[in-house]
């Protein structure tokens, strides 16, 4: 609460300043075209020029603003694409709505970048035991492919492996922990 | 009647039974170990005596330490404290009618191993002779003739005759362990004796090794290794030869070799469902073993091979089932708990040794195959899994995390004794016990 106050006070400064700023720039009188009627050809096209170099520079840096926006765009999209996790509960293979609305993500990403193989990696926590957490791992990994094939992604695009309880994300003996191990994992091929 | 052993290496020299075995042997009655609640038999093992030539305390002492060790290891023995002996080994008598039985009755001792060492040369000459000192009287007397190295291996051999003479079964002392350890922070196949001595990498697949199963002549481990960059199956032969055995898309994965035969059950996912085939040595599939939709994992056979006990999540939860293999029957074996897995069918066919779940831990139960009732072994120590039977059904070894991290332990069929049998640093998991011996 406080820290909401402090927040709406600092904004009733800015934004008024922020206001007398763009309208002090509209108030500028045009320089460049009075008291110029004993200027040279040489100075107008001096002039000329400087304005053009200005406005290349400006459009060069929205252009490259641009291009870093969507450079960083593309890295947001592929580092969620890595890191976003499809979650399943104890000793289960089942994909739940947030565990698809994540799968719908991947299946966009794969058709934006039509170039990508995936290996889809199925994963356990550590509470069951090995052998049949190697068994549990294909499962999952084999549920995400499916729905991915739904969603009308090539199959040839996909593969999948288990390792079962072997690597974990999270070495933690907690709830939070497991629950982010227990994971269909995205690698790029 | 006794059969004495061929040779098992020119090492040992020679090796002959030097006293003819009593006549009323053939008719003894034979101790039951996998009773519960056997009283253990108190045996005294003085230190051997120096017969001929210059004494190696290595032989007469460390020796006789090492197999009081052994004899203790079966769980069958208590092994009477040394300081209380009324016995000089440079002087005490050691055959039969040198034996002050009154002397070894006034410690309690019922059994009594006396050993007699000849300093040759090169090699020695060992007498071992066991008593039973209630009865006064000898039972068995062997004379091993062995280079000063092996003396270890003649001391093994009386451990089994030892056990023989009073169970039947001349025990486990030549078998091995398989099991998993990190080399270089990867999981790997490693193998050791089966007192967990003489410890050795088996595997170096680089990636992440798994699921370590002897075959019934215990010279090959079939394996799962993660060096192709999918979960394959290999076998393994302990001279080194290396064979992929099956390799499909999906898990290849928790071999069990069919006891006599040179084939085994794995669990194979490229049909998209994990079920359970019947494998040549080669790899090649001769049948398919399960067809229900679900995770089918694990199988363990039953000693004649004609049934399987695996585990599937059929039902909802992993649980134990048995498949007899010629009607196609299967039937469920466990019905307590939610988390049933990891079963290891007995020697003598009449146990299922399984882990199950309870309150988020793991303990190792057996399930009577014909009765069908449960009997806990473990309990309020951690994790325990992963058990695995020694050939003469005696013993299990079982992974635990009762002192931190995942270690190797042993214990007798009827949960007593439970101690930690490898003793190496860091993590270990998946024990598996070779059948009889390595000839």
């Amino acid at each position: 609460m406080r820290n909401r106050i402090k927040v709406l006070f600092i904004m009733c400064l800015v934004i008024p300043g922020l206001l007398f700023t763009i309208s002090c720039t509209k108030e500028k009188p045009p320089v460049s075209d009075t008291g110029t009627s004993s200027s040279s050809a040489d100075e107008t096209a001096a002039a000329a020029k400087a304005k053009a170099d200005a406005d290349a520079a400006r459009a060069k840096a929205d252009a490259d603003a641009a291009a870093a926006a969507a450079s960083a765009a593309a890295q947001a999209a592929l580092d969620e694409f890595i890191n976003a996790n499809v979650l399943f509960a104890f000793e289960s293979d089942v994909l739940d709505d947030s565990a698809k609305a994540i799968l719908l993500n991947k299946s966009a990403y794969l058709r934006a970048n039509p170039g990508l193989n995936v290996t889809v990696q199925g994963h356990c926590d550590d509470r069951g035991t090995l052998e049949f957490n190697q068994a549990l791992g294909d499962r999952r990994a084999k549920s995400a492919k499916n729905y991915l094939l739904d969603l009308g992604i090539d199959a040839s695009r996909l593969n999948t492996i288990s390792y079962g309880e072997e690597n974990p994300i999270d070495p933690g003996q907690n709830d939070a922990a497991w629950a982010k191990n227990r994971r269909a994992q995205f690698v790029i091929e | 009647m006794k059969k004495f052993f061929r040779m098992a290496t020119p090492i040992i020299i020679a090796f002959t039974a030097f006293l003819i075995t009593p006549a009323a042997f053939a008719q003894q009655d034979y101790i039951d170990f996998t009773k519960p609640f056997l009283r253990k038999i108190p045996v005294a093992v003085p230190y051997f005596k120096p017969l001929v030539g210059e004494e190696d305390t290595e032989i007469t002492e460390k020796s006789a330490e090492l197999l009081a060790s052994y004899i203790d290891f079966t769980g069958l023995f208590e092994v009477k404290d040394r300081a209380a002996y009324l016995f000089d080994n440079k002087t005490g008598g050691i055959i039969g009618p040198e034996i002050d039985y009154p002397n070894w009755r006034a410690i309690n001792a019922e059994l009594l191993i006396t050993g007699g060492v000849k300093f040759m040369d090169q090699t020695v000459i060992l007498q071992l002779r066991l008593f039973d000192t209630v009865k006064q009287e000898f039972l068995i007397g062997k004379q091993y003739s062995v280079w000063k190295k092996d003396v270890k291996k003649a001391i093994r051999k009386f451990s089994g005759e030892v056990v023989h003479h009073l169970t039947g079964d001349y025990g486990n002392f030549d078998s091995r362990l398989a099991f998993i350890s990190k080399s270089n922070g990867k999981k790997e196949i490693f193998i050791c004796d089966f007192d967990g001595t003489s410890i050795k990498q088996f595997t170096k697949t680089n990636s992440l090794a798994l699921n370590p199963a002897w075959s019934s002549d215990s010279k090959w481990i079939a394996y799962t290794s993660y060096e192709r960059n999918n979960p394959d199956l290999f076998i393994k032969h302990l001279n080194g030869e290396k064979k992929l055995l099956s390799s499909k898309k999906g898990i290849n994965t928790t071999p069990a070799w069919i006891p006599g035969k040179f084939a085994l059950a794995a669990t194979l996912s490229f049909s998209g469902d994990q079920e359970i085939y019947l494998l040549t040595g080669s790899g090649k599939i001769i049948k398919k073993l399960t067809s229900k939709w679900g995770i089918d994992v694990s199988p363990t056979w039953s000693p004649d091979g004609k049934k399987m006990a695996f585990v599937s999540n059929r039902s909802g939860d992993p649980q134990i089932y048995i498949l007899d293999i010629e009607t196609k029957r299967v039937e469920r074996q466990t019905f307590t708990g939610k988390y049933n897995t990891q079963p290891a069918w007995s020697p003598k066919g009449d146990k299922l040794a399984f882990s199950s779940m309870d309150n988020g831990h793991f303990n190792i139960y057996f399930l009577d195959v014909e009765t069908k009732k449960t009997f806990q072994l473990t309990k309020e120590a951690g994790d325990n899994e992963s058990p695995t039977w020694s050939p003469d059904g005696s013993l299990l070894a079982f992974s635990s995390t009762r002192e931190g991290v995942s270690r190797i332990y042993v214990m007798t069929a009827y949960g007593t004794d439970q101690r930690r049998l490898i003793t190496i640093p860091g993590q270990q998991s998946q024990p598996s016990w070779s059948s009889r011996g390595l000839k």
